[in-house]
C-alpha cells in the first residue's frame, strides 16, 4: 500500500552504497578521467563500464532471477548522484536505468536481454527525439508494415550513447500522425542492422551522443516491446526511471561543483584574506547550499515513489527533474563566477560541470516540460 | 505489508474518523484568516462556540500537542503518527485547534531544560490553551545581535529584580506570561551572562505599549520592566546559561516559521486563492510561469521539511540547518504573497474589498524574513556553521 510516511532519509544500506560508490568513483573516475577521454577522442570507457558491472551497478534495476541486484530506483538515484559528483561518463542511464526499466516490464522474452545488461555485456541507447526538444508524441519516424515485418525510416536527432550502444530502443510510428500519443510502437533492435547510420555528434559534455538515420531498417514483430501502437506505455517506466536518475545525476553534479567552489573560497586570497571571508560570497554559497538541500529532497522522494507506487510517480519524477535542472544551472553559474578567471579556463575542471549541466537540463525534458506537468497535476 | 505499515493505516483511519466526528462542521474547509486562529489564554474570547468545542475535544485527546508526553496533556504520538494526523487534518480541512508560542517555542525548551516542577506547572496550561505566552528576546539594542540584551535581573536574595525594556514583543498586550532573556552577569562575556526567566505579565512593574505595523495592525509591543519582582524558581536551566536555551528555542522557532505555521504566515495556498478569483488569471503567461515556479519550489521545500523532521526523529538532529528552513520557507512565503497580490490585481489593494484581508497578510509576510532572525543572519549561520567558511 501507499505508505506516505516512508522516510526520505538514506537507509543504512543506502548509506553504505553511497560511500562505496563515492570511494570507487573518486579513484576510478575522477573528472581528470573524463578530460583524458575527451583529449583522446574517446566517448565511452569500456574498462570503467566493466568495473561498474562487476560491482552490480549495471544490474541495479534488473530482477535477481535475471542475475541483477534489483536494488530499486532510490539506489539507482544514489549511484547516479555519485556519478554526477565526479562526472563519471558511462551508459549507466541509457542501459542500466532506462533500458532495464523498459525490459523488466516486457515479459519473459526480455529475460535474456536483462541478463546481458546485468552482466555488463549489452549496452543500450534510447532513440527518441527527432527535434531539439523532448517531445515523444511528436515522433514522426515511420515503421512501415510489410507482412510480418516493419521498415523503419527517419532520423533521430539526439541519441545519448548512440554511437557505442550495442542495441537501440527506438520509438516509431505505426499509425496516426506526428503529435498523436497513440500509434507509436517501441522496437528493440540490434545497432548493427543494415540501413542504420550512426553519426557521432561532438557535444559540449564530451560524451557519446549521436544522430541516427534509419533507411528502411528491418524489424519484426519479435522486436516489439509492449503492444503495437501503444509504445508510449511501454516506454513510460523507462522514461520515468531515466528522468529520476538524470535528476539525481544533476543534483550530484551540483553538489560536486559546489564542493569544488567551497574549497576554492577557503583557499584563494585577495585583499590579504581568503575570499571566503567576504560576506557577499558567503551568502551566495549559503544560498546555493540551500537550493541543493531542497532539491536533494525531491530526488529522494522520486526514488521512493518509483519504488513504492510507480504508477503514481509522475508528479514526483517531474518535480525532481524540474528542480535538478535549475539547481545544477545555478551551481555551475555560481561556481564559475566565484572562481573568477581561472573558472573560465579549460585547464580547470569546473567548466566540465557547466557543460554537462546544460546537456542534462535538456535530455528527457527540460524545466518547462516538467513544470507544466506539475502545474497540470496541481490544477492550473 | 509490514506490521508497522498496517498499524499506521489503522491509525490513519482512526484519526480521520475522530476528526470527522469531532471537528464541528462549520469549521471544516474555512479559510484560515487571522480570525480563525485560536491562541488561547486568560484574556481569550472565542469568536464562536464551534472554536471552543473543537479546542475542548482536541485537548481531551491530547491533540493540541500531539507529540508531547501524555502527563503534560500531549498525545505522545510517534513522528509517523503525527505526520498522518497533520495530513488528515489538512485533507479534511480541519483547522488547528490551538496555536501558540507556548506550543511552538516555550514548550520544547521546557521539555529539554525545565525542572520537574516547571514542566508540571506550565506545560499542561499550554496544551489546554489556558495560558498564552509571549517572547521577550529583542531589545532596542539587541536585534540580530541578540546576545547584546541589557534588560537585567538582579539577585535580591529571595527574588529577582528585573529592570529594562523589550521591543517587538508579539502579542505582549494579550499574553499572560513572558519568557525572557535577561542579563544576570554584567562582567561576563556577553553570551555567558544571560539567563532565561519566566514572568507573569500581571506582576506589578510590567507594562506594554502596542506598536502599529504597516499592515495597520498592532500585534506587537514595547514591553517595559520597572522594578519587577520575580520568584527565584522562575529561572529555567542554569544561571548564566540562558543563551543555550535561547538558541535551542530559536531552532524550533525557525523550523516553525520556515514551515509556515498558519498563525504566522497566513494559511492561503495558491490554488485556494486562484479558485476564489474571477476570470482565468493563469491565462497571463508571466503569472502562470511564476505560479509554476512557486509550486515546484514549494513542493520540494515541503519534502525537505519532512526529511529534516525524519532526521531529527532519527536522533541525528537538524542543528544549524534549521537556519536553512527559516531562510527558504520565509522567502518562499513572501513570493507566494507577491503572486497572490499580482493575481488579485486592483481587488488586492483594498483593505476591505472582495479580497479583503489579503493586503494585510501580504504586508505581514514581509516580516517573515526579519522575525526570529533575519535572512541575512540565517545565511551567515549556514555559511559559518554548516559550510565552515572563515570569519572576516
Ligand atoms: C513581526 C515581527 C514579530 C516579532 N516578534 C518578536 C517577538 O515576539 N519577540 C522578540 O523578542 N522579537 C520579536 N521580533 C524581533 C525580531 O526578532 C527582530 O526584528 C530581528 O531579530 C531583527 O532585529 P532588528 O529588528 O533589530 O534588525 P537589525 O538587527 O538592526 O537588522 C537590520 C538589517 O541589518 C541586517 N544585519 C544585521 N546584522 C547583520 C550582519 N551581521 N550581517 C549582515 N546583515 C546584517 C539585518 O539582516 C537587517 O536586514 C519580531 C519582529 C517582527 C518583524
Amino acid at each position: 500500500m501507499n505508505d506516505m510516511t516512508q522516510s526520505l532519509l538514506d537507509t543504512e544500506d543506502e548509506v553504505m552504497l553511497r560511500d562505496a560508490a563515492r570511494g570507487f568513483l573518486t579513484d576510478a573516475s575522477p573528472v581528470s578521467g573524463l578530460r583524458a577521454n575527451r583529449d583522446a577522442g574517446r566517448a565511452h570507457d569500456p574498462a570503467l563500464w566493466a568495473e561498474m558491472a562487476q560491482m552490480g551497478w549495471t544490474g541495479v534495476l534488473v530482477p535477481e532471477a535475471a542475475g541483477g541486484a534489483d536494488m530499486g530506483h532510490r539506489a539507482a538515484g544514489i549511484l547516479a548522484e555519485e556519478m554526477g559528483r565526479t562526472l563519471a561518463a558511462s551508459p549507466f542511464l541509457s542501459t542500466a536505468v532506462i533500458a532495464a526499466s523498459v525490459l523488466r516490464d516486457a515479459g519473459p522474452r526480455a529475460h535474456g536481454a536483462l541478463q546481458a545488461i546485468a552482466a555488463g555485456e549489452a549496452t543500450y541507447a534510447l532513440a527518441l527525439d527527432e527535434g531539439p526538444k523532448f517531445a515523444p508524441a511528436a515522433t514522426a519516424m515511420q515503421a512501415e508494415r510489410q507482412g510480418n515485418a516493419f521498415r523503419l525510416s527517419g532520423a533521430k536527432a539526439f541519441v545519448a550513447d548512440g554511437t557505442t550502444a550495442a542495441r537501440i530502443l527506438v520509438l516509431a510510428r505505426t499509425s496516426g500522425a506526428a503529435g498523436d500519443a497513440d500509434g507509436l510502437t517501441l522496437f528493440d533492435i540490434d545497432a548493427a542492422r543494415a540501413g542504420l547510420d550512426r553519426q557521432a555528434l561532438s557535444t559540449i559534455d564530451s560524451r557519446d551522443h549521436a544522430r541516427l538515420v534509419f533507411d528502411a531498417v528491418e524489424a519484426t514483430g519479435d522486436d516489439i516491446i509492449g503492444d503495437l501502437d501503444n509504445g508510449l506505455a511501454a516506454l513510460r517506466p523507462g522514461l520515468q526511471a531515466g528522468q529520476a536518475a538524470l535528476a539525481a545525476e544533476l543534483t550530484g553534479l551540483a553538489g560536486g561543483a559546489a564542493a569544488i567552489t567551497l574549497g576554492y573560497l577557503k583557499d584563494r586570497r585577495q585583499f590579504d584574506r581568503t575570499i571566503g571571508s567576504f560576506q557577499a560570497l558567503q551568502h551566495r554559497a549559503a544560498h546555493l547550499w540551500s537550493e541543493i538541500e531542497v532539491t536533494a529532497s525531491a530526488i529522494a522522494n522520486a526514488g521512493r515513489r518509483l519504488d513504492a507506487t510507480p504508477a503514481d510517480a509522475s508528479l514526483a519524477v517531474s518535480l525532481a527533474k524540474a528542480r535538478a535542472a535549475q539547481t545544477a544551472k545555478l551551481a555551475v553559474s555560481e561556481a564559475v563566477q566565484m572562481h573568477g578567471g581561472i573558472g573560465m579556463t579549460d585547464a580547470h575542471d569546473i567548466g566540465f560541470f557547466m557543460k554537462r549541466a546544460r546537456v542534462g537540463a535538456e535530455w528527457l525534458g527540460d524545466y518547462g516540460h516538467h513544470a507544466a506537468i506539475i502545474a497540470a497535476a496541481r490544477g492550473f | 505489508m509490514s506490521d508497522a505499515t498496517e498499524d499506521l493505516a489503522a491509525f490513519r483511519a482512526d484519526i480521520a474518523a475522530w476528526i470527522s466526528a469531532n471537528c464541528p462542521a462549520p469549521l471544516l474547509g474555512r479559510p484560515m484568516d487571522e480570525n480563525a486562529i485560536v491562541w488561547g489564554g486568560r484574556k481569550w474570547t472565542f469568536t464562536d462556540d464551534n472554536q471552543r468545542l473543537w479546542l475542548e475535544r482536541a485537548v481531551a485527546r491530547g491533540l493540541t500537542a500531539p507529540r508531547w508526553p501524555v502527563e503534560y496533556g500531549g498525545a505522545a504520538l510517534s513522528r509517523a503518527q503525527e505526520k498522518i494526523y497533520r495530513e488528515e487534518m489538512e485533507r479534511l480541512g480541519a483547522p488547528p485547534p490551538l496555536e501558540s508560542f507556548g506550543l511552538w517555542m516555550l514548550g520544547p525548551a521546557l521539555l529539554e531544560f525545565g525542572n520537574a516542577e516547571q514542566k508540571a506547572e506550565h506545560l499542561p496550561k499550554i496544551t489546554r490553551g489556558e495560558i498564552r505566552w509571549c517572547q521577550g528576546y529583542s531589545e532596542p539594542g539587541a536585534g540580530s545581535d541578540l546576545a547584546n540584551v541589557q534588560t537585567r535581573a538582579e539577585d535580591m536574595g529571595d527574588h529577582w529584580l528585573v529592570n529594562g525594556q523589550k521591543i517587538w514583543t508579539s502579542y505582549a498586550d494579550r499574553a499572560d506570561w513572558i519568557f525572557a532573556l535577561v542579563r544576570t552577569d554584567r562582567d561576563a562575556p556577553k553570551h555567558k551572562g544571560i539567563s532565561f526567566l519566566l514572568m507573569d505579565m500581571e506582576t506589578p512593574g510590567i507594562t506594554t505599549r502596542p506598536i502599529r505595523l504597516i499592515s495597520g495592525k498592532s500585534p506587537f509591543c514595547e514591553t517595559f520592566f520597572d522594578n519587577v519582582k520575580v520568584p527565584k524558581t522562575n529561572l529555567v536551566g542554569e544561571l548564566n546559561r540562558g543563551w543555550d536555551i535561547a538558541k535551542y528555542l530559536l531552532t524550533h522557532e525557525r523550523e516553525m516559521i520556515g514551515g509556515g505555521a498558519r498563525g504566522l504566515l497566513g494559511g492561503r495556498s495558491v490554488s485556494q486563492i486562484l479558485a476564489s478569483q474571477e476570470g482565468d488569471v493563469m491565462a497571463d503567461p508571466v503569472l502562470r510561469a511564476e505560479a509554476m515556479q512557486l509550486e515546484v519550489d514549494a513542493l520540494a521545500f515541503g519534502l525537505t521539511m519532512e526529511r529534516y523532521k525524519d532526521q531529527a526523529e532519527a536522533g541525528r538532529g537538524v542543528g544549524n540547518a534549521s537556519a536553512m528552513l527559516k531562510y527558504y520557507g520565509t522567502e518562499l512565503n513572501k513570493r507566494r504573497y507577491e503572486l497572490l497580490m499580482a493575481t488579485a490585481g486592483s481587488e488586492g489593494v483594498e483593505w476591505d474589498g472582495t479580497q479583503g484581508g489579503l493586503a494585510p497578510e501580504w504586508l505581514r509576510t514581509k516580516a517573515n524574513s526579519i522575525e526570529g532572525g533575519t535572512t541575512e543572519v540565517m545565511l551567515d549561520i549556514i555559511a559559518k556553521r554548516v559550510l565552515e567558511m572563515p570569519n572576516q
